[in-house]
């Protein structure tokens, strides 16, 4: 099939960014998506032209490195996917396809479609995590952890931090990957020490870096590659109001 | 020289007990005074720099990805083994020793592999007090699966994510001490070369990969835990940013790297679709406890699968090995699949390919529990192919997956350069020839958690550290080596991409030092791997500038170190005139096409020493012996 990009190029963090129109011939079905911008890659270099600039490492859906707005919708139009997973069987012949980075505040552009997503980190660092040094812990079976608790922490812990959910949000909140982790850590027996302390942190951490507030519009979960409920965002507020109510530790 | 791999005597049970009781200790309030350079932050990394922030050292961690949680180990799809013996199956550290040992095909350290097996129970603990939420049964307790080269269930796993959960794991405690400000993360930091200042390691040169500028970073030890070489295929299921680079500079500097032919073929991957494929992907090996792999009996039968009666299929893998069957090791499974695509009774485009069947199970079980087990696995493959594995069974091939071999490490994980601490799969000493699944997460959290915190420590306590920084001549040397290598590459202005050069040494590679390998091709490969070299550095194009984020910059400085490391593993494939493990040499099998080892004549680790781009290397001989595990013919019959 033949194909019409339009990518957004932006030659660094300060630069006045456009988007530029190439055409791409000869895509095969079976090819991710990324697959088709090495081609055109390829062919940009070979022409002496700098290629187009994306993040993407595994290719496998998992690591959470490759991350563009593909008309429209973060990772492109197949729900629960990453645009390193979408095929080119999802396009046909003539399409037009529009391709940005994430856009918010918290994620500024460094080049073309890659953002600097440092904020993620900086959120986790204030509370992601159980407190414990590693030759403390007590045999994995001591504590026994009911399946639905277990269950319910893994759905959350599945994010892979691709923020995607930032991307789809009017108000780019992060609310949905701060969420993940708070949820992951609280539906565990290990997590609940430092439950009150982790959600009221690395929410005021989310704020400091200038992501938005939630209106309930959903297009977190939509957009969310791993199909990470908005319903951990709920037990979020629980516990930060437990915790602003209860006092910081 | 002679390689000093520091073993503790006495018997191998108490090895690990004794060294670290006679391992000098650094007083609390000194730690802080000795700093450590962390490269890399996977499961070893990550496990590393927070552990020893723990402790009190001055940790730097360096990371070419955007954020530490990005590393290669977030893709193990299958879990992680531990000697735990939760289900009474007759497993212990005894058992897990052995089976590694067997399984790496005689070609590991012993008291390495028995250290690795007896930690083992305590990574499943730290990962559970962190919250790694690994699968539970209904009564609340750990759940396990099998692997293959076991016949004990002493996998643990997070649905198919164990690698992402036990990386998150390791990544929230380094985020942890960053936020405490014990460690410094150094992100989209590439390392160009290490610093070796009076024969220790001092420092590494990085590229800062958003603005290009290239630095010396100095500290009293260097710890390198950048995974393995596996892109060297250019078609592996490694990430796309994995390299040799890191260890590779460190090899020229004087580190010897050893037993690089030892590649593992992961036999359950998706098969090559086209020409403009960019990598390869896995299926975990967790699907063979359930499906079943055959091909057609008949030569060339383009039947659909499900119109080949039971009677006129092949399920070779049960045939051949019955007591382990679907579950037989990785370069057994793999070697068996290339055979019958050989023979050609391979399945799907190019018959380069065999049936991963689940309908036995899905009648045995009902597709609810398969879906359970499997469900995003088989999501995966139908977001590939296009294909419903509930429905068709799936295609598979082997692909390049791990690489065995690594930087030489003494029982201390210390290279022959002091001070360079080499961990996870960088380095040679656990899994020999062969890994088995599910123990690559497992060595990696076992030399970050439980190995590096007390090795390190003996390093600085037995002192001669001078203040070094980055002043140094040694430091001004190799930061303008580095520059002058990058202002070179970009000189060049040639015809080709790096990608095209990348993917033409993968084909080499491939072909003459992959799944099989005999001498004239190694020969031949070591005669076009120069030439190919040569034309690199005459004929690359890489646009942009230094100064700015340039991947084509990253790759092409990637792929001129591979166009070095390739010739290496082929010197390496050659002088080992054996079969063992994932190292197959077509002269050397029994009749009924089985890997002959030799261990008369190749008992030993090989590593290698640098004597100059395009040089002959030099040969260093690490003996292995083997007091605890007799050497026997591997067999899964």
């Amino acid at each position: 099939m033949n194909l019409r990009l339009h990518i957004w190029r932006q030659s660094g963090p300060d630069a006045q960014g456009m988007l530029k129109t190439y055409d791409v011939q000869n895509v095969s079905e079976h090819m991710s998506f990324l697959e088709m911008l090495d081609v055109l890659n390829e062919d940009l270099l070979t022409k002496g032209e700098v290629p187009v600039a994306f993040d993407h490492d595994c290719r496998e859906g998992i690591c959470g490195t490759c991350g563009m707005v593909i008309n429209g919708r973060p990772h492109g139009p197949l729900t629960r996917t990453t645009a390193c997973q979408l095929h080119m069987r999802t396009f046909k012949d003539g399409d037009e396809i529009y391709i940005e980075p994430w856009r918010a505040r918290a994620f500024p552009v460094m080049r073309d479609l890659i953002v600097d997503r440092g904020s993620f980190d900086r959120i986790i660092q204030k509370g992601g995590f159980v407190s414990v040094n590693t030759g403390n812990a007590q045999d994995g079976n001591a504590i026994p952890i009911s399946k639905k608790d277990a269950d319910r922490a893994m759905d959350a812990a599945a994010c892979i931090g691709c923020g995607a959910c930032v991307a789809a949000c009017p108000n780019s909140s992060a609310m949905l990957f701060t969420s993940a982790k708070i949820g992951h850590l609280g539906s565990l027996p290990q997590g609940q020490t430092e439950r009150s302390t982790r959600a009221m942190n690395m929410v005021l951490q989310m704020d400091a870096e200038g992501f938005g507030a939630c209106t309930n519009h959903y297009e977190c979960e939509a957009a969310c590659p791993k199909g990470i409920s908005a319903e951990f965002i709920a037990q979020m507020n629980k516990d930060f109001v437990a915790s602003a109510f209860g006092g910081r530790d | 020289m002679a390689l000093n791999s520091n073993i503790p005597d006495g018997p191998i049970q108490q090895r690990w007990d004794k060294h670290r009781a006679e391992l000098k200790l650094v007083n609390p309030a000194n730690k802080r005074k000795y700093s450590v350079i962390v490269v890399g932050t996977g499961l070893a990394g990550a496990s590393a720099a927070a552990t020893m922030a723990e402790l009190g050292y001055n940790v730097s961690a360096f990371t070419y990805h955007d954020s530490a949680r990005r590393a290669h180990s977030i893709a193990a799809q299958g879990g992680i083994n531990a000697a735990k013996n939760y289900q009474n199956d007759g497993d212990s550290v005894w058992r897990l020793f052995y089976d590694t040992v067997k399984g790496g095909d005689f070609r590991a350290r012993e008291s390495n592999v028995y250290r690795l097996a007896q930690v083992s129970t305590s990574i499943i603990d730290q990962c559970v007090a962190q919250g790694v939420p690994f699968a539970r049964e209904y009564g609340g307790y750990l759940s396990n699966r099998s692997f293959g080269g076991a016949q004990v269930s002493r996998t643990f796993y997070a649905r198919g994510q164990t690698g992402q959960q036990l990386l998150i794991g390791a990544y929230q405690a380094l985020q942890r001490q960053v936020g405490l400000g014990k460690v410094k993360l150094h992100n989209k930091q590439e390392m160009m070369d290490l610093i070796v200042v009076d024969g220790r390691a001092r420092g590494i040169v990085t590229r800062d990969m958003v603005t290009g500028k290239v630095q010396s970073h100095m500290a009293d030890a260097v710890v390198l835990a950048t995974g393995g070489y596996g892109n060297v295929f250019y078609l592996s299921t490694n990430a796309m940013a994995c390299n040799v680079t890191a260890t590779y500079r460190a090899h020229k500097r004087g580190a010897f790297f050893a037993n690089p032919c030892y590649t593992q073929i992961h036999p359950t991957c998706i098969p090559q679709s086209g020409d403009y494929q960019s990598k390869l992907t896995l299926m975990s090996e967790s699907l063979r406890n359930d499906g079943r792999i055959w091909v057609p009996k008949q030569k060339g039968d383009t039947r659909s699968p499900d119109q080949i009666p039971e009677a006129e299929r092949d399920y070779y893998l049960e045939r051949k090995y019955p007591s382990f069957g679907n579950l037989s090791p990785r370069d057994i499974a793999s070697r068996a699949a290339k055979e019958v695509c050989d023979e050609g009774r391979g399945v799907g485009p190019g018959g380069l390919g065999v049936y991963l069947d689940f309908s036995d199970a899905i009648r045995r079980l009902g597709e609810k529990t398969i879906a359970d087990r499997y469900g995003n696995l088989f999501e995966m493959y139908e977001r590939i192919t296009g294909e419903n594995p509930y429905k068709v069974p799936m295609r598979i091939y082997p692909a390049v997956h791990y690489t065995m071999g690594g930087l030489w490490v003494d029982y201390n994980l210390m290279s022959n350069v002091p001070g360079l601490f080499v961990l996870g799969e960088a380095n040679f000493s656990d899994h020999g020839a062969n890994r088995l699944g599910a123990s690559a997460l497992m060595q990696g959290l076992a030399d970050g958690y439980f190995v590096i915190p007390y090795t390190i420590g003996g390093y600085f306590a037995n002192g001669g550290l001078q203040a070094v920084g980055n002043d140094s001549q040694e430091a001004r040397t190799a930061v303008q080596e580095a520059e002058q290598k990058i202002a070179a590459l970009l000189a060049l202005n040639g015809k080709r991409s790096p990608t095209s050069f990348h993917r033409e040494l993968g084909k080499i590679m491939w072909d003459k030092c992959g799944m099989a390998r005999n001498e004239q091709g190694l020969k031949e490969a070591l005669t076009r791997i120069p030439e190919l070299r040569e034309e690199f550095w005459q004929n690359v194009k890489i646009p942009g500038s230094g100064a700015e984020l340039n991947q084509s910059l990253e790759l092409g400085l990637r792929v001129a170190d591979f166009l070095e490391f390739a010739e290496l593993m082929c010197y390496d494939a050659l002088q080992r005139n054996e079969s063992c493990g994932g190292h197959f040499r077509e002269e050397y099998q029994t009749e009924d096409g089985e890997a002959q080892r030799n261990d008369d004549d190749y008992c030993y680790a090989a590593a290698w020493e640098y004597n100059g781009v395009g040089a002959t290397p030099t040969l260093h001989k690490e003996e292995l012996s083997f007091e605890n595990v007799k050497l026997a013919t591997r067999s899964y019959k």
